[in-house]
């Protein structure tokens, strides 16, 4: 299986283009590393990779087809910021509920514990919101991850209980993964391939 | 001896912040989400407040502020200066003298364009020319400041957060967490900056869960642990695992990415069941029953812990026993 981004042109304003003919290709099982300084337009391109925002011009193609329009899509993204992924005045455990295909296995290999269901995701660490948002995003059907700083707000230790987790459970599923760290030495233990984009 | 010189800027004695919240119907609870905490910051000096999210670190800036919400009651001595800090205190040198830099971009105003709100809607031309000048320092591009908060991204707006407090001449800057979303060029700048600041006879409390970022230019480190000091530690004690004191400071060089990436299982204990003593007891190798106990804050080795296994009677003996139990 492969993720393609293919002549990708895009801006916020007619005025002005952020990001110019972007290629990018991701195979199963590979974790390509997204490197760019600040305000580069990284966000904007995850989310265009997970089908979030629609390119000017450019295709997004899952071994040459476009992405599903509907149901859950096998291109998942993991937000920078748990606490805005969610609904705050919905109970975590409900959150989670509406997310259509489950594992079992993942909500275990998390270390989501049973009375966190019943919280709100005010009475949640970012670390833990964190673990709720990753299981909505592999599915059973999820073929490729978008992660976009997913750790950056999080401590050292439960930094590396996730990405110890995300990495054995690509690894199994030879899930492809796009990921954006600043972070050069978590960049060095995880990707195995690193992009640098740059403007021509 | 150059530190008996130096004068103290911030000092806070034994805070404790705790929420009343309503539970079901009018059942009332108190939440304790800070206890036992000291931390002081000195002249010249950054003290960077390490720990896990949750732990309570933005409740701490927001209590050295006045910031926090009715419901929250605060116990314990904040002096700033040598001045006890009262609540018509704080309002005076909000934004003046202690300058905040906060944690989340939600914190600009979404309806008034980011040059004219850094500065603080003054229009005469040095005030222009100084946020010009520090708008270029941190590279925000021409026209910036034209801009209004929501068509910045997160790093441009983190980069107009930290122009924001610079632009008064404050005495102290409380930083929370203000690097995430920077490259490290740039947050490397923003370090800097606040070495900068601090060098020429000014303090910063810098709030973070990066440790890396920290250990490059905070003078001494204080370990945060579910709402609690745990540790203080001077920066080269972060250069070995064995000089460091407490279990959990351990742990966290154990992760970091370069010293193995080892993780823990488990997490921090919930607010509302915190453990007595030690939280961090229940994630703790060398766990004794004495942990759940009233652990006093101890001096060693030039910072403090506070754990069992430097009480009085143990000292060293306790660190080693520490050492055989995790060979």
């Amino acid at each position: 299986m492969k993720l393609e981004a293919k002549n990708i042109t895009f801006g916020y304003k007619k005025s002005k283009t952020i990001l110019n003919d972007v290629n990018l290709t991701i195979t199963e099982s590979e974790r390509v590393a997204l490197s760019a300084p600040s305000g580069f337009g990284k966000t904007t391109f995850c989310q265009i990779l997970a089908g979030y925002e629609k390119p000017w011009s450019g295709q997004i193609l899952l071994d040459g087809k476009p992405l599903p329009k509907k149901g859950y899509s096998p291109v998942q993204m993991i937000w920078q910021h748990p606490e805005r992924a969610v609904d705050p005045a919905i109970r975590i455990g409900d959150t989670l509920a509406q997310c259509p295909d489950l594992d079992p296995a993942v909500i275990k290999g998390l270390g989501i514990e049973k009375d966190w269901y019943q919280r709100f995701p005010g009475e949640l660490s970012g670390g833990e919101i964190q673990r709720f948002c990753i299981a909505a995003a592999l599915g059973k059907e999820t073929r490729f991850l978008i992660a976009d700083e997913i750790s950056t707000m999080l401590d050292l230790i439960t930094q590396s209980q996730i990405w110890h987790f995300l990495l054995s459970e690509t690894k199994k599923r030879r899930i492809g993964m796009a990921f954006v760290s600043h972070s050069s030495d978590l960049t060095d233990r995880i990707a195995t391939k690193i992009v640098a984009m740059e403007k021509e | 001896m150059e530190a008996n010189k130096r004068k103290e800027i911030l000092n806070i004695e034994d805070l404790f912040i705790s929420f009343n919240q309503y539970e079901k119907g009018l059942h009332r609870v108190d939440i304790n989400v800070i206890t036992n905490l000291s931390v002081n910051v000195m002249e010249r000096e950054i003290v960077a407040i390490v720990g896990s999210s949750g732990s309570g670190k933005s409740l701490l800036a927001h209590a050295v502020l006045g910031l926090l919400p009715k419901n929250a009651n605060v116990r314990g001595r904040i002096s700033f200066r040598g001045e006890l800090l009262t609540a018509k205190r704080i309002g005076e040198l909000r934004g003046k003298e202690i300058c905040l830099v906060p944690q989340s971009v939600g914190y600009l105003d979404p309806l008034m364009k980011v040059g004219i709100q850094v500065r603080h809607s003054r229009d005469d031309e040095e005030t222009k020319k100084r946020q010009q000048q520090l708008f270029d320092d941190y590279a925000l591009k021409e026209g910036t400041a034209e801009l209004y908060p929501f068509e910045l991204s997160g790093g441009m707006a983190r980069r107009v957060l930290l122009a924001s407090a610079l632009m008064e001449n404050p005495k102290l800057i409380i930083a929370d967490e203000p690097t995430p979303g920077l490259d490290l060029p740039l947050a490397k700048k923003a370090m800097a900056d606040f070495r900068d600041f601090a060098d020429k006879g000014n303090g910063v409390l810098l709030i973070t869960h990066d440790i890396e970022l920290a250990l490059e230019v905070a003078d001494r480190i204080a370990v945060f642990y579910a709402g609690t000091t745990v540790e203080e530690a001077l920066v080269s004690d972060f250069d070995r695992e064995e000089t460091l004191r407490h279990p959990y400071t351990k742990a966290l060089w154990r992760a970091f990415p370069q010293h193995g990436f080892r993780s823990l299982d488990g997490v921090q204990p919930y607010v509302k069941e915190m453990p007595s003593g030690c939280p961090f007891a229940p994630r703790c190798e060398s766990v004794e029953p004495a942990c759940s106990g009233e652990i006093p804050l101890r001096t060693v080795a030039g910072g403090t812990v506070r754990c069992v296994r430097f009480s009085d009677n143990k000292g060293e003996h306790g660190e080693k026993g520490a050492e055989e139990n995790e060979a």
